[in-house]
């Protein structure tokens, strides 16, 4: 398949036609979305109206923008006005959102073209996409395998050729792990460089919308295209959209990289070797390559999943049955409020809004919520110590390559386990990419994380370049 | 700390949260949500009483707009995504107990 630059290009040249473009991506996803479950809503009319309208502005002579023509697949947690938008649960089934988020509006101004919203687990609670209420959606590389998640629809729609781009959203990991099991590139950014406005919330303080795609040039333009300040969140960075696209091929001559054991401990030994060569291949480039120990990194998990939970059962109790969404009736307010969240949440969300309310509860707040809060800022200080000793940060995205359905669904903790690696830089608010390097296990890919400080994308999407060509990849 | 939850406080819990658990859901529960509190008791042994918590990556300051009339959603495309509106409002089920 094309990249999404390569079909800007033509699009922009009247070598292709953002028409012609759309229709192979419906024709992928025609042929397999079926077998994969990847789109739970395909909007064909809307894509092709878009198309046309690039179209239409390429012959008048227009600079139709960046990402001119260029398909793109949407998680369905993001709102797009009057297209279904269910966070894969039952409580918003139906619902069509009457506002776009800003990302959407950013993107139909650089050209691009939404073609359709993707699986996800329930309000991103998960790591496998097997927490939907609409089935899990399969590994395009191998269907008997979870692609990862939570934004595993669009790691997958990627993966499988549907669209050459997809925008996921990362709360302890759910871009990055899922790129790395789909074997895409996928970044989360800074916390505040995308604006949530229309993100539907999980976890306030964590969440960032981020690119998902094959090519680190491909997630650059993505990214630049959504980024920069939105008035309509408060807490969105004041300026304006980076310059990424521009830095790709900035290398890591003269960089200080520092291998975190912490971010290889417990990860299976094809993942270690991937990363061990991977930190060859950047100092081959150039880099200097230093080794650290973050003891604080093995906190981040019990942090967060105190922190997370603590904010969703907040986010989520709008969810009561009375403004949007499912309603179940009962005999007065509290009891519909009660029937209705019964039966439109699923199991995950139910776990994480009691831990998260017992987390807050009386008697326990300042032992867990007040504790890992605590942690968080030692967490913070952590990174900011590692920062004086390197300019990145390099280990594994996760500690295995993508696992089979099932293998982990009775015990939340282990799945839990998949995000060990990814979890630090949510807490933090800080920038990483996974980089598909090497494979590992039945010739799946690896993911190889490359962490660094606030605002650090060029430079996080520079090293990942200099990896992708390291693996032979143009 | 060891796992401190009890069966009472996950039905507790779910009462907080409006949410109604099966017998058998809070068996699971309980089991699960210790498990998931147990790995957390690595930060109880942690002596952090001078650490400042961080509660937002970037210690949030208030945003505030300039107070002028701005365009929203119209009233009757949100009252037409209610499950239930009336006379241009939400209705709901009865709030209040019938009088003594």
């Amino acid at each position: 398949m094309k990249t999404a630059q390569g079909i800007a290009r033509d699009v922009q040249s009247g070598e292709s036609s953002a028409t012609a473009e759309l229709e192979n991506s419906l024709s992928a996803i025609g042929a397999r979305n079926e077998e994969l479950n990847i789109f739970l809503y395909v909007d064909e009319a809307g894509a092709r109206a878009a198309a046309l309208s690039v179209d239409e502005r390429v012959a008048k002579g227009e600079n139709v923008g960046p990402l001119a023509g260029v398909p793109i697949a949407i998680k369905d947690n993001m709102c797009q006005t009057g297209i279904p938008t269910t966070c894969s649960s039952k409580i918003l089934e139906g619902w069509r959102p009457p506002y776009n988020a800003t990302v959407i509006d950013r993107l139909m101004a650089c050209g691009a073209v939404p073609v359709g919203k993707t699986n996800l687990d329930e309000f991103a609670m998960g790591s496998s996409t097997e927490n939907s209420a609409f089935g899990p959606t399969r590994n395009p590389l191998d269907p008997s395998r979870v692609p990862g998640g939570s934004s595993g629809g669009s790691a997958a729609a990627v993966a499988a050729n549907m669209t050459p781009l997809a925008l996921g959203s990362d709360t302890g990991g759910s871009i990055r792990q899922p790129a790395a099991l789909c074997g895409l590139v996928g970044m989360k950014p800074s916390y505040g460089l995308v604006s949530r406005y229309g993100l539907i919330a999980f976890a306030s303080s964590l969440d960032q919308i981020g690119p998902l795609s094959k090519t680190v040039t491909d997630a650059a333009m993505l990214l630049e295209a959504i980024a920069g300040h939105d008035p309509m969140d408060s807490t969105s960075l004041p300026e304006p959209s980076p310059s990424l696209v521009a830095h790709v091929n900035d290398g890591v001559a003269g960089k200080r990289v520092a291998l975190v054991r912490e971010l290889v401990e417990g990860a299976d030994d094809d993942v270690v070797a991937s990363v061990n060569r991977a930190v060859a291949a950047l100092k081959d480039a150039g880099a200097t390559i230093v080794e650290l120990s973050i003891p604080e990194f093995r906190l981040g998990l019990s942090a967060y999943y105190l922190i997370a939970p603590a904010e969703a059962s907040s986010n989520l109790a709008r969810y009561d049955g009375v403004r949007f969404g499912l309603r179940v009736n009962g005999e007065d307010v509290a009891a519909m409020n009660e029937a209705t969240r019964t039966a439109g949440f699923g199991a995950e969300v139910k776990r994480r809004i009691m831990l998260g309310t017992y987390a807050l509860s009386a008697g326990y707040f300042d032992a867990y919520y007040g504790q890992a809060l605590k942690v968080r800022t030692q967490m913070i200080d952590a990174f900011k110590r590692a920062y004086q000793q390197a300019d990145l940060l390099i280990g594994a995205t996760t500690p295995s390559v993508a696992f089979a359905f099932g293998s982990k669904t009775s015990d939340p903790m282990a799945m839990y386990l998949s995000d060990v690696f990814t979890i630090p830089t949510n807490l933090a608010g800080e920038a990483a990419v996974s980089v598909p390097f090497g494979t590992g296990e039945a010739g799946l890919p690896v993911g190889v994380q490359l962490l660094g400080p606030g605002r650090s994308e060029a430079q996080l999407f520079a090293a990942a370049r200099v990896l992708e060509l390291a693996e032979g990849r143009p | 700390m060891t796992s401190p939850l009890r069966r009472e406080d996950v039905a507790h819990v779910a009462k907080l949260a409006r949410l109604s658990l099966t017998e058998a859901e809070l068996d699971l529960f309980t089991e699960q949500l210790g498990q998931i509190l147990e790995h957390a008791n690595d930060m109880s042994t942690l002596n952090l009483e001078d650490v400042i918590p961080t509660a937002h990556p970037f210690g949030l300051v208030n945003v505030v707009r300039d107070d002028v009339v701005r365009p929203s959603l119209d009233r009757d495309v949100v009252l037409a995504m209610a499950p239930d509106a009336q006379d241009g409002r939400f209705a709901v089920p009865r709030i209040m107990g019938e009088a003594p």
